[in-house]
């Protein structure tokens, strides 16, 4: 696979062709399997993004500890507010969904991470959906955000517990920005720049989760999270550039990673794990989940 | 200019699973996954030692239910997990968990599985390294290095020279390919522990063949069990 996106991006535009048909290329020669047997299994994950996306729309989950649960649904049939309407709004809500699925123990795609899990099929699905775009677009949308997605992972790092949020709904941001600019119809260039984008925008964002519990913040940051995706296609597709590079925006995110505090690392150690509400929940709700047991 | 390296695209879009995390529930189901190849299939009891981060939020992340979904063969994206616990009693089985202190070197997420079926009994030591990948560090009580992302062999035989080329003939004869092979012993002259990965799926047979060489103690195979 690519170590860096401006090699993909170059040879992508040098042949006229998106940034999903040079992934797949190398991941076919790469793994010894052929496209289409990738796309099949892309499609599968997709499937399964879709029906979590449903399960989780309907609003009825809650997570373990209770933290969490619900607010997908208020999304989808709450009042209105200035978005009502939207594709925003549905990505919102679909990416609440998701997350809420995950917190329940439903089953999710790890794309990059059960934690960030939320982000990429709110945005490809609801944007999908909302422009039109038929599955074989949304496939090679996801073969896109893989692309993106192991460059981060070579580069930085996919880990909470490594790099911060921002190597987990920071990095599904990045991909699912970059994914959906191209599935909308952006030159690889344009999907370059959507990546620096919404990479920059989460720059410096903590791991920093209630009891440790892939819960709170979690399933609000994917919300964010997503929003700062929609925000980066916009952008991009507008013609808007960022001078920054993706590769070297997506080095930032890794050395401010390494530089970050174990507190802010998954290890609810700071951030809102370590205010006195946050506290106080989590042993509260920790205590509940030990006498359930 | 295209590198080959390591990530693979189907790596970052996925694995599908059971939330709500790949580290302290995918991982935690895969080493459960692996512990059962040790007894040859669902323990009828074990102890899980919980270490570090698995014993502190392994409770939220469903590690417990994760560990004994992997231990009756669930895999990480069986939606059963989530009721893995009932299931557990409902079929009679007694797994116990406990809180535990590994020492300073061991991985943040490690457990410790004392495992019994049909009178053999076998101790694995393992840790969920993050993204779903997991490794094995200690197999009744031998130093070893399995990922789980091949197929697997694990054999203890006698000090016996020749013992590799024996054993690599037969896998040969069955049409496997070793991709890696490694030795461990406690003491020289002492017994040897074996884990040889294979890029096919091993048949029963080669189990049962290895096992009637007469200087190999005890062989079983573990499931791949990556994605």
């Amino acid at each position: 696979m690519y170590r860096n996106l401006a090699d993909a991006i170059r040879d992508a535009e040098a042949r006229g062709v998106p940034l999903s048909t040079v992934a797949l290329e190398a991941e076919s020669k790469d793994q010894g399997r052929s496209i289409e047997d990738i796309r099949t299994v892309l499609g599968r994950a997709l499937a399964v993004m879709r029906e979590a996306v449903a399960r989780g729309l309907v609003g009825d989950l809650y997570s373990a500890s209770g933290l969490v649960g619900g607010d997908a649904a208020k999304m989808r049939n709450g009042p209105p507010g200035p978005l009502a309407g939207t594709a925003f709004r549905d990505v919102l809500a679909r990416a609440l969904a998701v997350q809420e699925v995950n917190a329940a123990m439903g089953v999710i795609v790890a794309a990059p991470t059960a934690g960030g899990a939320g982000v990429l099929p709110a945005v490809l699905t609801g944007l999908a959906e909302s422009r039109g775009i038929d599955d074989e677009g949304v496939i090679s949308a996801l073969a896109t955000a893989g692309l993106i997605g192991a460059v981060v992972a070579e580069r930085a790092s996919l880990s909470g517990a490594e790099g911060g949020c921002q190597a987990e709904t920071g990095a599904a941001a990045g991909m699912a920005a970059g994914a959906a600019t191209e599935m909308l119809g952006g030159s690889p260039r344009q999907v370059g720049h959507a990546i620096a984008l919404a990479q920059q925008g989460t720059l410096g964002l903590v791991c920093d989760p209630l009891g440790g519990l892939v819960e709170l913040p979690c399933v609000f940051r994917n919300a964010t999270g997503a929003a700062i995706a929609l925000a980066a296609i916009e952008m991009a597709l507008a013609g808007v550039e960022f001078a920054i590079p993706a590769d070297e925006v997506i080095d930032t995110m890794g050395e401010i990673g390494e530089s970050m505090d174990v507190r802010y690392r998954e290890t609810a150690g700071g951030g809102l794990a370590a205010t006195p509400t946050g506290r106080r929940l989590a042993k509260e709700r920790l205590y509940e989940l030990k006498r359930k047991h | 200019m295209y590198i080959a390296a390591m990530v693979s695209l189907l790596d970052i879009i996925g694995p599908v699973m059971v939330g709500p995390s790949s580290s302290h529930t995918a991982g935690a189901c895969r080493l459960g996954l692996l512990a059962r190849g040790l007894v040859g299939g669902t323990p009828q009891s074990a102890t899980i030692e919980l270490h570090g981060s698995f014993a502190r939020t392994g409770e939220g992340h469903g590690t417990d239910k994760a560990i004994a979904g992997g231990l009756m063969g669930f895999r990480p994206d069986d939606e059963r997990l989530r009721d893995a616990l009932d299931i557990m009693e409902r079929e009679g089985l007694n797994y116990v968990f406990e809180k535990t202190t590994l020492g300073d070197d061991a991985h943040p997420n490690t457990v410790r599985i004392t495992l019994e079926r049909e009178g053999r009994r076998s101790q694995m030591v393992g840790a969920s390294l993050g993204p779903g990948r997991v490794r094995v560090t200690e197999i009744d009580g031998y130093p070893v290095d399995v990922s789980g992302n091949l197929h697997t062999i694990v054999l203890v035989a006698g000090d016996q020279k020749g013992s590799i080329a024996r054993i690599a003939g037969l896998l040969a004869d069955a049409d496997l390919n070793i991709a890696t092979l490694k030795l461990s012993r406690k003491e020289r002259g002492g017994d040897a522990f074996m884990v040889i990965e294979v890029d096919e799926r091993p048949d029963e047979s080669v189990r049962d063949v290895i096992r009637a060489l007469p200087w190999v103690k005890w062989a079983f195979r573990l499931e791949k069990v990556s994605a």
